[in-house]
């Protein structure tokens, strides 16, 4: 049934008269606009993606970086940790397109997604980097465990590793190209967000299974995505202004200060201590992953809430137009 | 594939991809100064494309209770009353509120709102199974028997028109080729199709047939266009107050609509974006900034290894 459901966020005032336009009073930080809407209905639908659809950007996240991280470990010889992400990256590769699958309303037509190639359709284009890298690093997978066709293998991790980077910053990109403001208003940072925290996760995961003595490079990944992933968050909802205002408030809110505490504390963890003690390797992997996977969910709710409150979709439209009426 | 150019006043590739199939683009003026509100689009057009119910709820807003456009509406009438003059000289409707003052005046403002039918189409630009296509018309239509539900589509339209149909599957449908993937429901996309069935057999769409004061005039949208300019003319000698035309414009954010509109106040106010833009408009932008972001992460992480193992 399509909802009919109240506007629970920046309720419209009806000024007292029966009926008709609603005014909206402004935000904090758009103090004194009024604006006109439709009884407070939004202007732009709320997204119709699951819970899997975040979860895919973040384990195909883990399988985009680790395919990387697994080739430059065996090239510097680093046998036992080129394996951590071998294993991590090539689950994460069979958890996407299982998530992907599973989010279509109608599931059995899959293999619709190859079609065609559109490079106007992030989706279409990130269909074929995922065939290419997960199918290249679940070969290299397959192999390594079986133990045969070297060169095979050589170049399935060569394909992997290249298609790996595109894999896990293609989704900010696709979120970004929608009209829902706080994510397309944020499409000059939220590739990079999320090739950040892609690495930090892929960096934490190896962490946990690999020892402590050979997990350097993982805990270097984790510690730097992670730092880097809470400064371009920082940047962004400081850049975003009044649209921005969705992370600070209600689900993605939430979302966004645990993402923002777990990552803090994971990442300092491994920092810290993650040389010494193999506990506090594991306890800050896990810290750092669940803090990656808060802030793909807060990335998510934050577009719900955006499409939800039409002041988000009219305001800066309007302030557009009138910044070009008086250009001219 | 589809090209990655500019907004411009002409759909991308169309028409020479239909050859001599080509047609001259159709679509709607919607002129809401004369609409009454009666609601016979919607309900002609439920009819004619077997659009299902979606619900019987008082809103409470006026005489609207289908409050917005989505895959069971496919034509929606907006209900306003304002305390504005419908004029801005000469008589207009009062209402007394307080007999101490003046009375205030009052107009009701009416609008059957529809699929705009974009030039640049968000929809049609991220659809990746190439479910919605262009047709021979200009019109962008949604190929049911190709549609896998992904649902990139709703999120891009900026008008908030195309969305899922959640509605139970029903008991004679096939039954699920992936069963632990299924879920109850239609969970493709639904939109306005400009009768594409009707346009084919050179009738015109269902609501336009229908309603009663030609508030929806279906025609050649170059023609449109022109009959469009006039009429505005005609109001504001006429002084109505706020009119303007909404999506004539083929410089705008989308290349203009195929389904245009004669308003008579703020779009916001019809729940209409101000200043729509189709997102692939930024998308060369944004496919240089995930390279570079791919490039950065590249390096970054192999970066990580310097320092050695430990």
């Amino acid at each position: 049934m399509t909802d009919r459901r109240p506007i629970e966020e920046g309720r419209a005032q009806t000024d007292g008269r029966p009926g008709g336009t609603t005014e909206w009073r402004g935000s904090i930080t758009e103090r004194g606009t009024t604006m006109s809407s439709y009884y407070g209905r939004p202007v732009v639908k709320e997204p119709v993606w699951n819970p899997e659809i975040p979860c895919y950007f973040f384990t195909g996240g883990i399988a985009g970086a680790s395919a990387v991280l697994h080739v430059v470990a065996k090239l510097t010889g680093n046998e036992r940790l080129a394996k951590s992400f071998l294993y991590v990256g090539a689950a994460a590769d069979v958890a996407s397109p299982i998530l992907l699958i599973k989010d279509l309303g109608r599931p059995e037509r899959f293999l619709h997604m190859l079609r065609m190639f559109k490079v106007t359709s992030p989706m279409s284009v990130g269909s074929w980097i995922l065939l290419v890298s997960g199918g290249a690093s679940n070969t290299a997978a397959a192999l390594e465990l079986l133990g045969i066709l070297r060169p095979v293998r050589w170049a399935a991790e060569a394909v992997s590793a290249l298609a790996g980077p595109p894999l896990a910053t293609y989704t900010g990109a696709l979120v970004a190209n929608t009209s829902i403001p706080v994510w397309s208003e944020a499409r000059d940072e939220l590739p990079w967000l999320f090739g950040a925290s892609a690495a930090a996760s892929a960096g934490a995961a190896a962490a946990i299974v690999t020892p402590t003595e050979l997990a350097g490079p993982a805990r270097r990944a984790a510690v730097g995505g992670a730092a880097t992933a809470l400064l371009l968050g920082q940047g962004m909802e400081r850049r975003l202004g009044f649209v921005g205002e969705v992370y600070r408030q209600g689900e993605a809110g939430r979302f966004n200060k645990i993402a923002k505490a777990c990552t803090i504390a994971g990442g300092a963890l491994l920092a810290g201590r993650g040389k010494r003690s193999r506990a506090a390797s594991a306890a800050g992997g896990a810290l750092v992953l669940a803090g990656e996977l808060a802030l793909r969910w807060s990335v998510f709710r934050a577009g719900f809430q955006s499409a939800r409150d039409p002041r988000y979709t009219v305001i800066p439209q309007k302030k557009r137009l009138a910044k070009r009426k008086g250009g001219q | 594939m589809t090209s990655l150019a500019e907004p411009t006043g002409a759909p991308a590739a169309w028409p020479d991809t239909w050859g001599d199939e080509a047609k001259p683009r159709m679509g709607f003026f919607t002129d809401t100064t004369v609409c009454i509100g009666c609601k016979a689009c919607e309900v002609a057009c439920k009819e004619w494309n077997l659009v299902p119910e979606d619900g019987l709820v008082w809103t409470g807003e006026s005489y609207d209770n289908t409050s917005h456009l989505n895959a069971n509406t496919w034509r929606h009438v907006t209900f306003i009353e304002q305390r504005k003059p419908l004029k801005l000289e000469g008589e207009t409707a009062t209402v007394e509120t307080d007999a101490a003052v003046q009375p205030e005046p009052l107009r009701w403002l009416m609008e059957s709102d529809v699929c705009k039918h974009c030039t640049h189409a968000g929809c049609l630009d991220v659809c990746p199974t190439g479910a919605l296509f262009r047709t021979e018309f200009g019109t962008v239509v949604v190929q049911e028997d190709v549609c896998n539900g992904c649902g990139y589509c709703v999120p891009a339209c900026p008008f908030g028109v195309i969305d899922k149909r959640d509605l139970p599957r029903s008991p004679d449908d096939a039954p699920l080729a992936l069963p632990l993937f299924g879920k109850k429901e239609d969970g493709r996309v639904w939109k306005c199709t400009l009768c594409y069935d009707r346009l084919k057999g050179g009738h015109e769409p269902a609501c336009a047939k229908t309603c009663p004061t030609d508030s929806i005039q279906f025609g050649e949208l170059d023609e449109l266009r022109e009959r469009a300019e006039k009429r505005l003319e005609k109001l504001r000698e006429e002084r109505w107050n706020g009119a303007r035309l909404y999506g004539h414009d083929p410089d705008d954010g989308v290349g203009g609509f195929g389904a245009f509109f004669l308003l008579l106040d703020e779009p916001e106010v019809y729940g209409l974006p101000p200043d729509p833009v189709v997102p692939t408009k930024h998308l060369p932008r944004l496919w240089v900034s995930t390279a570079l972001a791919a490039g950065a992460m590249f390096v970054g992480l192999a970066a990580a290894f310097i320092g050695g193992s430990e």
